[in-house]
């Protein structure tokens, strides 16, 4: 029992420690526009259809489940509204960081991690090259950009999908649907002036990409023993990717909506 | 003792275990300067594990490991940086990076700890593909090439620098005869026209041959012999007769 604890106090501490690490070559960024450009379309842009065609049904169940609900009480004509907030403030940014957690921190883990398991990266260490400017920081700053980008495509699919059902299942009005939907999130004054609730969401899928990111170079990093010790990290990537984005999703919540 | 003939690294009753299983033990010797020091023994003898803590990888729970006078376990992380700098390490399965190609394989230590101009760090890695017999190559991935042009290439990589020390972890492991011949045709160039100082880490006969100045054997975690490989090759000693295989007469096929 003890040695689980030490064992996962540990792992944090690694963690927080990479993340700071990571912080500290924050300079490096321009010098590493290539590999940080590469790494936004293999770990980002290549997961665009998946993000899409997730968020779509997501959106067509969010309006599927309120919209009957909201019909017993002649309220339906609501619909578009709350698709539109569910989407910007809760669903789109968890589901983009769920769903890069699962293909792209995967992708992290086993690329380092195999990296770890066959020496390149003891090669990197006798060579006294820094590892996290190397390999971690690329990837941490690919998907903070990413997640974001991906988070505004999955909520506006998502609330076509929403518009899909309430127009075809719910005998609600596509104008209507989408006057309520676009008023939800309408730039107030100017294009940067908009709701508190799309700024909320998009703080949270940035939260999330670098927790992802983290995360998951961690796991490769710290990977031992062969193909097995990859499917390890891999596994934990991928499962502690998922808890922590759910932690931080209730803590930015609790911060920026509470009573 | 000059500079001259004072051991460039130097093992002090050197113990290292993994949990129950105690790898090295008082394991003591030195290498001296511009030599090629081969370590030989039997499988899981502590061959790889004894290079290791000679670039900091592994620390050991007893003893010491010198380098040029200073114990790479007392180093800060700074004084180890600047130590790796004069070394290369040439890794058993050369250990290249997949996503580089094998030119930018070559040249990233220049890249990454260097500021020379990028047409100067190509044409060094060039004259080291060069030197290693793999011109022609630089844009093809490592995935794309054998197993003996990945420990060339690891060779060259491990070279760039002008390492005053180069360490071979089982450099013939994997080739065939005729690569592995080239491959220690190339360490034992490499140390006469570098005048570097070498440890390889080897259980092939013909690779110590090629290459040793001198040959060490590890028995059970410690150093059993150290001697020229004349004398190590002649040696009757009855570990080494059975290491070589000459302590019985030819296989018996009848009963098999």
């Amino acid at each position: 029992m003890n040695r689980l604890l030490y064992k996962f106090v540990r792992n944090q501490g690694y963690r927080l420690d990479l993340f700071l690490q990571t912080c500290l070559r924050l300079g490096a960024v321009v010098e590493r526009r290539a590999w940080i450009a590469s790494s936004m379309i293999s770990l980002g842009l290549y997961m665009t259809h998946v993000v899409l065609f997730v968020g779509l049904f997501m959106g067509m169940i969010v309006s599927l489940q309120t919209g009957i609900e909201l019909s017993r009480i002649g309220q339906q004509d609501q619909i578009g509204l709350i698709v539109a907030i569910s989407m910007a403030r809760e669903m789109g940014p968890f589901i983009t960081a769920t769903i890069l957690a699962a293909t792209s921190g995967s992708s992290i883990a086993a690329e380092l991690g195999t990296m770890s398991v066959s020496d390149e990266l003891s090669a990197l260490e006798v060579m006294s090259i820094d590892k996290v400017k190397l390999l971690v920081l690329p990837r941490v700053v690919a998907l903070a950009i990413m997640c974001p980008l991906l988070t505004i495509l999955c909520d506006a699919i998502g609330i076509l999908g929403g518009g899909i059902v309430a127009t075809g299942q719910l005998n609600v009005g596509w104008q209507l649907y989408s006057e309520t939907a676009i008023d939800a999130l309408r730039p107030v004054d100017g294009w940067f002036d908009l709701p508190y609730d799309v700024y909320a969401g998009l703080l949270k899928a940035f939260v999330f990409g670098i927790i992802v990111a983290v995360i998951s170079c961690s796991e490769g990093l710290q990977a031992k023993g062969g193909a097995l010790g990859v499917g390890h990290a891999t596994r934990g990537a991928v499962r502690d990717s998922i808890i922590y984005v759910i932690i931080a999703n209730y803590v930015i919540s609790q911060m920026l909506y509470q009573l | 003792m000059s500079a001259a003939t004072d051991p460039v690294i130097r093992f002090e009753g050197v113990c290292k275990s993994f949990g129950p299983q105690h790898v090295l033990r008082d394991l003591s010797f030195d290498v001296p300067r511009g030599k090629t020091l081969a370590i030989m023994g039997p499988s899981g003898s502590g061959k790889s594990v004894t290079l290791r803590q000679i670039v900091g990888l592994m620390q050991p729970n007893a003893g010491r490991v010198l380098v040029e006078g200073q114990e790479v376990a007392a180093l800060d992380r700074k004084a180890l940086a600047a130590m790796r700098k004069r070394m290369g390490y040439v890794f058993q399965e050369g250990a290249l990076i997949n996503w580089l190609s094998v030119g930018e394989n070559v040249a990233l230590p220049l890249r990454e700890n260097s500021d020379l101009p990028d047409d100067e760090i190509r044409a060094r890695a060039e004259e080291k593909l060069a030197m290693v017999r793999v011109e022609g190559a630089w844009d093809k991935m490592p995935s794309e090439v054998s197993g003996g042009m990945k420990k060339r290439i690891g060779i060259a990589r491990a070279l760039i620098t002008e390492p005053e020390i180069i360490l071979y972890d089982e450099p013939n492991a994997g080739l065939d005869p005729e690569i592995a011949r080239a491959v220690n045709a190339i360490i034992r160039e490499l140390s006469e026209n570098l005048d570097a100082t070498a440890i390889v880490v080897e259980h092939r006969i013909e690779c110590v041959r090629a290459v040793a100045d001198e040959v060490l054997f590890l028995h059970e975690g410690a150093a059993l012999i150290q001697t020229a490989p004349a004398a190590f090759f002649a040696s009757e000693h009855p570990r080494l007769r059975r290491f070589f295989g000459t302590d019985e007469g030819p296989p018996d096929r009848t009963n098999s």
